[in-house]
């Protein structure tokens, strides 16, 4: 089939940007979107045009690097999938399809597709960790957790930190992202200890860098691995929590 | 082809039975003291799971540490792509499990051909790691009563996998991850992201230092240590399509090679049979399928070549169960490698299913048809749904198609006791090392692997040397052999910008691939390796001349990336055939069609291979095979057998 791309292309990122248009002829139904992107980049190289730039690595949708908007939607038209899963069977013969880079003050572009996502890290570094020093644990059954915690910390642990939520909030927001991973760390019991700094520390390192949540449920709906928004109504449970908690007396309660 | 007889490799093996060897080694290596650790700096390149955890663990141990990873985010390295789980020696499932039968299926996995003091240790502190892991938040699987649940896997007979759903490279990477950024919070590690090794300095014998490219502005940089580690990786893209994310390469370990470091075992490659067949020409990489699912599927092909009919309607009597056929005992579950090579043998004989003909069938409609769809869909409802939105296929319909690929390499970088590779200063961890899985990797052993070396190995082995150099400070980055290595990384990357050729890196790519797959593959032979060694350099030649790569060098350029990458494959590929073509006998992964018993079982051959072939680096010339023979003091050498 062909279609028509209509790509952004931006050469650095103080460069002006702008939308190029592509015929691609010769897809196959069965190739996955970057594959199509792929040879393009061919055909352009042929043609001495430089390569459109976009970021990819597993494409078995778990590595979290592509993630381009696709007609406005971060992903692309099929749920629960990244960028990579995508294909091309997706789109009719003769289609026009819209590429963009993430969209977010929080992600400035590099080139074309690719933008820099380091504020996410930066979110990690802040408190998504439980300090355990190698060495020093314990037998890893000594710590009892029951299945039903153990999959709800898992739920919430698959993020794969693409930015997709991010590109996807009106408000660019990163409140999916940063309550999938104090969920995660929040549900378990290893994660007590720093539960209250971690979420104070992560929510206010997130708010330097991203918008604020306004509950519009974009980042759910874009989420390539599902992640429930539900995970935002506990992340503000705790960080308010957070705010009035005598840590010192935390044990008690 | 020149043999060395005055080089001699020390694997510096501990004194002492097995069991004590690990013990009385950290007794006896020196200490750096905590006070002393922030006055050594240490490089470590890559941030999957062995460099992480070695980045977190040296960063919480007090040492200065800079790690790089090409990634936009450590979080990306392909360790997380991994599957299935982690072996661990906790016999929790009281079902005879042991530190010492882990050795044992280890090193007899494995064929006999990697060194028992080193599995023997891994086997060790695999139960430690899974004690980390859990302390760090890593949400493995549990039972209902809260303790921590097991799966077996191939290899074993017994239950001793631990895993996060069928993501636990994920989740233990971000574990590993986590308490690196912690260090980076902390201010003992720093991070370089979009950072590529783009060679090694060494000055008088020993590792001084890296360039590094940062692929978003393209400056190239020079970074000097007391230490290098590094935590790079595989290189299964020397075939161009494998299992490995687009940008796992060897260009690391590889320019280490070329400045003295000895690479051990290349041809050890292996090759994952239940992959899902490429679908055209433009393919650009292979999604592997678990394992688990030969347990319930049937593996068949047409009688007849060129039966172009869907798989669905060529009828029961035209059906060839072949697994069934040729080994009635074990069917359909016999060992991958041997899986692997009858699919092979199948599409050879044009017998293969599919608009290419280039995959067999994997077919539940029996064990619907006797279990229900309720079953199958609980046990592998996630991986027939991965199936459907790749093939547009409905595997609960009409039979899955399936193919072996290349997913792991076991050789790598030649590394002693204690990770160190040989030049002094230089240590290699994880994937790019070749030290524990000897000619085959058994399922769920990666993963411990790149943790036991981060975690707890390379931490307690790495003060031996630093000990050695305290009081020295780091060679300045002005000394004349950074300048030499920077302008000869820089040279480099002024010759692919300035090819001013016809053909992109990936046309190069795929055409290396090809040769190394069609004769270094799952099966090689002399002829075949002697054809593939002819071509490459022709090829090479061509890629050196007619290459294209538009752009410059100061921006994010990906082809330039890639042309440095493949570069380095182009090199690499011809060690591995010469590698193979002098190992005349079929161990693990690599089988030789010419030392095979009757039944097409590989024939190992202990009596002249069974060593360690480690490659030393002639400047372009012939390279020089070096041998470290290995002992069997506990697990004496048999046949594998699975009639």
């Amino acid at each position: 089939m062909t279609i028509t791309l209509s790509v952004w292309r931006q050469a650095g990122q103080d460069a002006s940007g702008g939308f190029v248009t592509y015929l691609v002829e010769g897809v196959s139904p069965d190739m996955s979107f970057l594959e199509m992107l792929d040879v393009l980049n061919e055909r352009l190289l042929g043609q001495s045009e430089e390569p459109i730039a976009f970021e990819h690595d597993c494409r078995e949708g778990i590595c979290g690097s592509c993630g381009v908007m696709i007609n406005g939607r971060p992903h692309g038209p099929w749920g629960g999938a990244a960028t990579c899963q995508l294909h091309m069977r997706a789109f009719r013969h003769g289609e026009t399809i819209t590429v963009e880079p993430w969209r977010a003050t929080a992600f400035p572009i590099i080139r074309d597709l690719v933008v820099d996502r380091s504020a996410l890290d930066r979110i990690i570094a802040a408190g998504g960790y439980i300090s355990a020093p190698t060495g020093s644990a314990p037998d890893a059954n000594l710590t009892l957790i029951g299945k039903e915690v153990a999959e709800a910390a898992m739920d919430a642990a698959t993020c794969i930190g693409c930015g997709a939520c991010v590109a996807a909030c009106p408000n660019g927001a990163a409140n999916l992202f940063t309550a999938a991973k104090v969920a995660h760390l929040n549900l378990l019991p290893q994660g007590q200890p720093e539960r209250w700094r971690r979420v104070e520390a992560m929510v206010e390192t997130m708010e330097d860098f991203f918008g604020s949540c306004t509950n519009h449920g974009e980042c759910e709906a874009a989420c390539p691995k599902s992640i429930s928004i539900d995970w935002i109504a506990l992340l503000n449970r705790d960080y308010l929590s957070a705010q009035f908690k005598n840590r010192r007396l935390a044990a008690r309660s | 082809m020149a043999e060395a007889t005055v080089i001699t490799l020390d694997a510096k093996v501990p004194v002492g039975p097995i069991e004590a060897k690990w013990d009385n080694h950290r007794f006896s290596v020196k200490l750096v003291n905590p006070n002393n650790r922030r006055r050594f700096k240490i490089i470590i390149i890559g941030t999957g799971l062995a460099g992480a955890s070695a980045a977190a663990t040296l960063g919480e141990l007090g040492y200065e540490v800079e790690v790089f990873t090409y990634h936009d985010s450590p979080r990306r390295a392909h360790s997380i792509a991994a599957q299935g789980g982690i072996n661990a020696a906790k016999n929790y499932k009281n079902d005879g499990d042991s530190i010492f039968r882990l050795f044992y299926d280890t090193i007899k996995g494995g064929d006999f051909r990697a060194r028992e003091a080193n599995v023997y240790r891994l086997a060790q502190v695999s139960v430690d790691i899974i004690d980390q892991c859990t302390a760090q938040g890593v949400p493995f699987a549990r039972e209902y009563g809260g303790l921590l649940d097991n799966r077996s896997f191939g290899g074993a007979q017994v239950s001793r996998t631990f895993y996060a759903r069928g993501q636990t490279g994920q989740q233990l990477l971000l574990g590993a991850y986590q308490a690196m950024m912690r260090q980076v919070a902390a201010g003992s590690v720093r991070l370089h992201t979009r950072a590529e090794m783009l060679d090694l300095v060494v000055k008088d014998g020993r590792a001084v230092g890296v360039i590094v490219r940062d692929l978003a502005t393209g400056e190239v940089a020079r970074h000097s240590a007391h230490a290098v580690v590094l935590a790079t990786g595989g290189y299964s893209n020397v075939f161009f399509l494998s299992t490995n994310a687009k940008a796992c390469n060897t260009s690391a370990i590889w320019r280490a090679h070329r400045k003295g470091a000895f690479f051990a075992n290349p041809c050890f490659t292996q090759i994952h049979p239940t992959c899902i067949p490429p679908s055209d020409e433009f393919q650009s990489k292979l999604t592997l399928m678990s394992e688990s699912l030969r347990n319930d599927g049937r593996i068949w092909v047409g009688k007849n070549a060129a039966d172009l009919r869907q798989p669905a309607d060529i009828p029961e009597s035209d059906r060839d169960y072949y697994l069934e056929r040729l080994y009635p005992a074990f069917g359909n579950l016999v060992p991958r490698d041997v899986a692997s090579r009858a699919a092979k043998r199948m599409v050879d004989q044009g017998r293969g299913v599919g608009p290419m003909q280039n995959g067999v069938c994997l077919d539940f409609s029996a064990a619907i048809d006797r279990l229900g769809r309720n079953v199958i869909e609980e046990r592998y409802g996630n991986l027939f749904e991965m199936y459907h939105r790749i093939t547009d296929e409905d595997p609960y319909r009409v039979p899955m198609r399936i193919y072996p690929a290349v997913h792991y390499t076991m050789g790598g970088l030649w590394v002693d006791y204690n990770l160190a590779t040989t030049i002094p200063g230089l240590y290699a961890i994880g994937e790019a090392n070749f030290s524990d899985h000897g000619a085959n990797r058994l399922g769920a052993s990666a993963l411990m692997q790149g943790l036991a070396d981060g975690y707890f190995i390379l931490p307690n082995t790495i003060g031996d040397y630093l000990a050695g150099i305290l009081g020295d400070k780091p060679v300045p980055i002005d000394d004349p052999v950074f300048t030499d290595v920077d302008l000869e990384a820089r040279t480099r990357l002024h010759r692919f910008l300035a090819g001013g050729g016809t053909r992109s890196v990936d046309w190069f790519h795929r055409r290396l691939g090809k040769i190394m797959w069609d004769h270094c593959g799952m099966s090689r032979t002399k002829a075949g390796l002697e054809k593939a060694m002819s071509e490459i350099p022709g090829l090479y030649e061509e890629f050196r001349g007619d290459l294209r790569v538009l752009g410059t060098g100061e921006h994010l350029n990906q082809s330039l990336e890639k042309a440095g990458r493949v570069d380095d494959f182009f090199q690499l590929a011809q060690l591995i055939c010469r590698d193979a073509l002098v190992r005349e006998e079929s161990a693990g992964g690599h089988f030789r069609e010419e030392h095979q018993y009757e039944d097409g079982e590989a024939k190992r051959n202990d009596d002249d291979f069974r060593y360690v072939a480690s490659w030393q680096w002639s400047g372009g010339g012939e390279p020089v095979l070096v041998k470290e023979p290995l002992e069997f003091e506990y697990v004496k050498p048999s046949t594998r057998s699975y009639k």
